[in-house]
């Protein structure tokens, strides 16, 4: 088993929402990081501060270090965030007030500016700032080192809030990039779905060449498109060449058999010889009959793509078509009438096409009628439509279902004596979709059928 | 009728000469257009026959320049080609007619009255009877001050009789020739035919006679 | 005297009856469960049980088979038993908020999270950890009689320049926390310290005045009724109002230049043995109907920030990472040592 391949719109549309998400996963990263060192040094900032203020509060003297803690160093931290804090003041190595414990860098020269760093203190992540500062005791330096240490809950929230924040950022990012890639899939793959509409909304038997404007990317597809419609077109051409050489050459042939069994059946007087005659001649009927209407058929599929688009009067054609099946009636003692017709009724369209289904219908008609009844054709314009109704009292559907009658090659149930293909009512439920139009066939009140072709006047 | 058959299909023009033959009609056979100008150059002709593909040329060329030289000898054409380009072809090309091969003689000679009909043909067609005259172009019969019409198969049915005055026509005779070959009738449908002719012909001399389990004859009182 | 239930064994003690604690107590009391004893929790405070007592009583209603056990002490005491004696309770409450900061800064104070601690403002919780559930006021208060017709002063600038003014009148009839004694007292003294100079100015003119010193609030309210004291400076207000409120000599002063405010706190312990009954209990005392009860039966002002903002000279004390400055051992060393100088000028 082949598996279909993924659909082009949710290829576009995955590979679209792979890229949104790659993007909006960076610029998460991006905000989280740019916030966290923002959040660090914003913390370090105030940590020094405090560091420097203890440390400038530290005082010299005869009897040693003393220092007056700022109150404020700690009130300020305090109020960013509520955080622990720790210090330590070390004076000459010994802790001189503070938490003695507290994490000291192990090399500490002095330093204006304090350095920081990270540890852990009492199970607490915490950040640490430490200056040294040299104050004299007894006119000697001694190195105090002021160490201050704040955990890092206040830092660790306003990451978490600002990851938060990135992390909606980087969501509504890609929703936001998800809705674009659905809109710009939509965008362009419209031209593909347009062209295939254009393509797809064709009659059966609509071989011209595409020539939907498309964007460029796509011309090599209609290109080859139109290739292929060329050579379909082609095959279609040579196959009805063919039908129309076929039946042509079996026609002289079937005409000599024809004209030289007549000739026997009127010599003739023995029966036998006379019933095997007949048999021939109905035989010669019927695959004369079959090539006329392959050959029809072929016809419309194949003009239906290249329709001779023109002005067709449909009361000329009609008179013109009761006039060449009138002797064909006559043999028959049918008459065959023409109302409507008085003034010309133009529809655009196919002559030979719309001929070769009228053709079928009043040939039908004649067939099917009893002797010395009538066969009514009309014409009216009506509702901005022609419709060309012939109608006979013949033996009806039969109870047949349109659709069934018209399948090719499927005759009616009730004419097994009358010579036909079948193929006729296809001809013209195929010409009358070409033309926009449709055909109807329905029981005629007292007995025959109706048959209306309805085409849009224009 | 006088036919000229123009077609090169030696079987098929023999074929259909004879069968033409058998209805009475006189027929010159032409394999060519050259042959068939050199008929028409000798005899005139009430119709002429013409096939499409000939050896020396198109058929509608044919067609053609007979038309542009102002000869109307009606011209019914016989084609092979049955696609309906082919007969809206030949009749803008001035052609009166056409059947499509293999064709039904009956068709063909109604085609062929038709044609001369509307023609309004001086063909001198009109025979008489027994006290009656009868003009198969239109269908009438004509007794005494009185016109009465045929219809088609009475007409046909007429014909035949009159054909061959006293000779017995037996009824599968007749059916063949009035009904077509698709049509299953039986021999007795005849009868209906034949006393419809009957009636039409009353008042004149000509009386159709059963010819008990054998068929019908035309005699003249 | 304080009031003693049948169902409450009150134990008087100076020493320790558990011979693994090291801190003192002053009182210990054990409200029994009504129903099947199925919890206990031990509560360590520095506010006597009988003023919480409606609070207790109303909490077990609620919780019937809750045991509760309440164990007074001083506030440097509950801070020992905490940080030094790794004592085991479920809820401590203090005044002293430097010292429960200090706790919590340690890392003793677990997190405690419930709608009731939700509720709070920010000034009056620490991190989760520590709840304030009553602002007092520290306030003056002054005898009438003793004043001898004087003005009562309204602001420290007042009292300075009437100290100054009548040094006769009030010489040795000042009272006042002896910081180095009371962390309340200590608490009051850095913060006023803190907020303003005029705190030395009158601890300079008071200390010319030989000054008597205290280590409890109740013990300055009671001279001041016997006559003893004219005044006394920074003393609980919750303590003197219900107690000054039917004697028409005493007067409480709230200080219109800036009042502090103490928060009374609590926090559960990281090494509780119930933290969720600790919680709990807390959390009835931070409810409304702990509040009303803490209003109303322990005539402690509850949390109310539109009582703030209502009075502007109250001025909370921040319970932040500053309270932790004056615990400095230098700091405190030097804070002291220039009290001292400045009480004692004999």
């Amino acid at each position: 088993m082949k598996q279909a391949p993924m659909s082009l719109r949710r290829r576009l549309v995955l590979q679209l929402l792979g890229i949104a998400a790659v993007l909006a996963i960076l610029l998460y990263l991006t905000v989280r990081t740019v916030a966290n060192s923002a959040a660090e040094a914003t913390q370090d900032g105030v940590l020094g501060a405090a560091t420097m203020a203890i440390a400038e509060r530290l005082q010299g003297g005869d009897t040693g270090v003393s220092l007056d803690l700022p109150y404020e160093a700690f009130s300020i931290l305090g109020s960013i965030s509520d955080d622990r804090i720790f210090y330590r003041v070390d004076a000459n190595g010994e802790t001189l007030t503070g938490y003695a414990d507290l994490p000291l860098p192990r090399h500490a020269a002095p330093s204006v500016e304090p350095v920081f760093f990270s540890d852990f203190y009492r199970e607490f992540a915490v950040r640490i700032a430490v200056t040294n500062r040299a104050v004299l005791v007894n006119r000697q330096p001694i190195l105090v080192t002021v160490a201050v240490a704040q955990t890092r809950q206040g830092q660790e929230a306003i990451a978490q809030r600002t990851a938060n924040l990135a992390a909606a950022i980087g969501l509504a990012a890609f929703a936001l990039a998800a809705l674009l890639s659905m809109l710009t899939a939509g965008s362009v793959l419209g031209p593909i779905n347009r062209l295939a509409d254009a393509v797809g909304r064709r009659g059966p038997h609509d071989l011209r060449a595409v020539d939907h404007p498309s964007p460029e990317e796509l011309r090599p597809l209609v290109t080859s498109l139109n290739g292929f419609i060329a050579r379909l077109r082609g095959a279609l051409s040579r196959t009805e060449t063919f039908i129309a050489e076929a039946a042509h050459h079996i026609r002289t042939p079937l005409a000599t058999v024809r004209a030289r069994a007549e000739i026997a059946l009127r010599q003739s007087e023995a029966d036998e010889t006379r019933e095997t005659m007949r048999a021939v001649i109905r035989a010669v009927e019927e695959s004369s009959r079959s090539a006329s209407q392959l050959l029809d058929h072929a016809t419309v599929v194949y003009r239906s793509d290249r329709l001779a688009d023109g002005p067709v009067d449909l009361s000329k054609l009609l008179q013109g078509l009761a006039r060449s099946h009138g002797p064909t009636a006559e043999l028959r003692d049918l008459t065959i009438s023409v109302s409507g017709a008085d003034c010309p009724v133009t529809v655009q369209g196919d002559r030979l096409l719309l001929e070769s289904a009228l053709r079928n219908l009043i040939d039908n008609a004649i067939k099917y009628s009893p002797p010395e009844t009538e066969i009514a054709l009309s014409l009216a314009a009506r509702d901005g439509k022609a419709v060309i109704a012939v109608r006979d009292r013949g033996r009806g559907l039969g109870g047949r279902s349109q659709p069934e009658l018209a399948r090719r090659f499927v005759r009616g149930a009730n004419v097994d004596d009358v010579v036909g293909s079948g193929l006729g009512l296809t001809i013209v439920e195929e010409v009358a979709e070409i033309h926009g139009g449709s055909f109807l066939l329905t029981e005629r009140k007292g007995g025959g059928t109706c048959a209306e072709l309805v085409l849009p006047l224009r | 009728m006088r036919f000229l058959l123009v077609e090169d299909n030696p079987e098929l023009s023999c074929s259909v000469a004879d069968r033409l033959r058998l209805d009475g009609h006189a027929v010159d056979s032409a394999a060519s257009l050259s042959e068939a100008r050199d008929c028409l150059a000798a005899a005139g002709y009430d119709l002429i026959l013409l096939d499409i593909s000939l050896p020396d040329g198109d058929g509608r060329d044919f067609l053609k320049s007979e038309r542009r030289a102002g000869r109307d000898t009606p011209i019914i054409v016989m084609t092979a080609r049955a696609a309906v380009s082919d007969r809206v072809d030949v009749l803008d090309l001035g052609a009166d007619d056409y059947v499509t091969k293999p064709f039904d003689f009956a068709e063909l000679e109604a085609r062929c009255r038709a044609v001369l009909r509307r023609r309004g043909s001086a063909l001198q067609t009109v025979r008489a009877f027994a006290g009656l005259t009868f003009n198969p172009l239109t269908a009438t019969l004509t007794i005494g001050p009185e016109t009465r019409e045929l219809r088609n198969r009475e007409l046909r049915l007429f014909e035949i009789l009159l054909s061959a005055p006293d000779r017995i026509f037996s009824k599968a005779h007749l059916c063949d020739r009035l009904f077509s070959y698709a049509e299953a009738v039986t021999d007795n449908a005849i009868e209906v035919y034949v006393g419809r002719l009957r009636r039409k012909l009353e008042g004149s001399g000509a009386r159709i006679e059963t010819v008990r389990g054998i068929g019908y004859r035309l005699v003249a009182e | 005297m304080r009031r003693t239930g049948p169902a409450l064994a009150v134990i008087l003690s100076l020493a320790i009856l558990r011979p693994a604690a090291a801190f003192v107590t002053e009182e210990e009391a054990l409200f029994p469960a009504a129903g099947t004893r199925a919890q206990t929790v031990t509560v360590l405070s520095t506010t006597d049980a009988d003023v919480l007592r409606p609070a207790i009583e109303a909490f077990q209603e609620a919780n019937p088979d809750a045991e509760l056990r309440y164990v007074v002490a001083s506030s440097q005491e509950v801070y020992a038993a905490i940080a030094e004696d790794r004592a085991r309770f479920d809820l401590v409450i203090s005044s002293a908020m430097d010292l429960q900061m200090k706790l919590a800064n340690d890392g003793y104070a677990a997190r405690w999270d419930s709608a009731a601690t939700a509720r709070l403002p920010d000034w009056a919780k620490w991190q989760d950890r520590i709840f304030a559930f009553a602002q007092e006021s520290v306030v003056l208060i002054a005898s009438r009689r003793g004043f001898q017709g004087l003005p009562i002063p309204q602001t420290r600038r007042d009292l300075t320049e009437l100290l100054r003014d009548h040094p006769d009148v009030f010489r040795g009839r000042i009272g006042t926390y002896d910081p180095r004694a009371s962390g309340a007292g200590y608490l009051f003294a850095t913060q006023e310290a803190r907020q303003s100079d005029s705190f030395w100015r009158l601890a300079e003119v008071a200390g010319g005045l030989s000054p008597r010193l205290y280590a409890s609030s109740i013990d300055m309210i009671s001279d001041l009724k016997t006559g003893r004291l004219a005044l006394a400076y920074n003393v609980l207000g919750s303590y003197a109002g219900p107690r000054l409120e039917a004697d028409a000599d005493g007067v409480v002063v709230e200080f219109a230049d800036f009042t502090l405010t103490l928060l009374r706190t609590g926090f559960v312990p990281t090494d509780a043995a119930n933290p969720v009954g600790g919680g709990a209990f807390l959390d009835f005392l931070l409810s409304a109907r702990g509040q009303a009860l803490i209003r109303d039966r322990a005539g402690l002002p509850p949390i109310d920030e539109a009582a703030l903002s209502a009075s502007p000279h109250l001025r909370p004390i921040r319970l932040d990472a500053g309270l932790l400055v004056y615990l400095d051992r230098l700091k405190r060393q030097a804070f002291l040592t220039e009290w001292s100088s400045a009480m004692s000028q004999d």
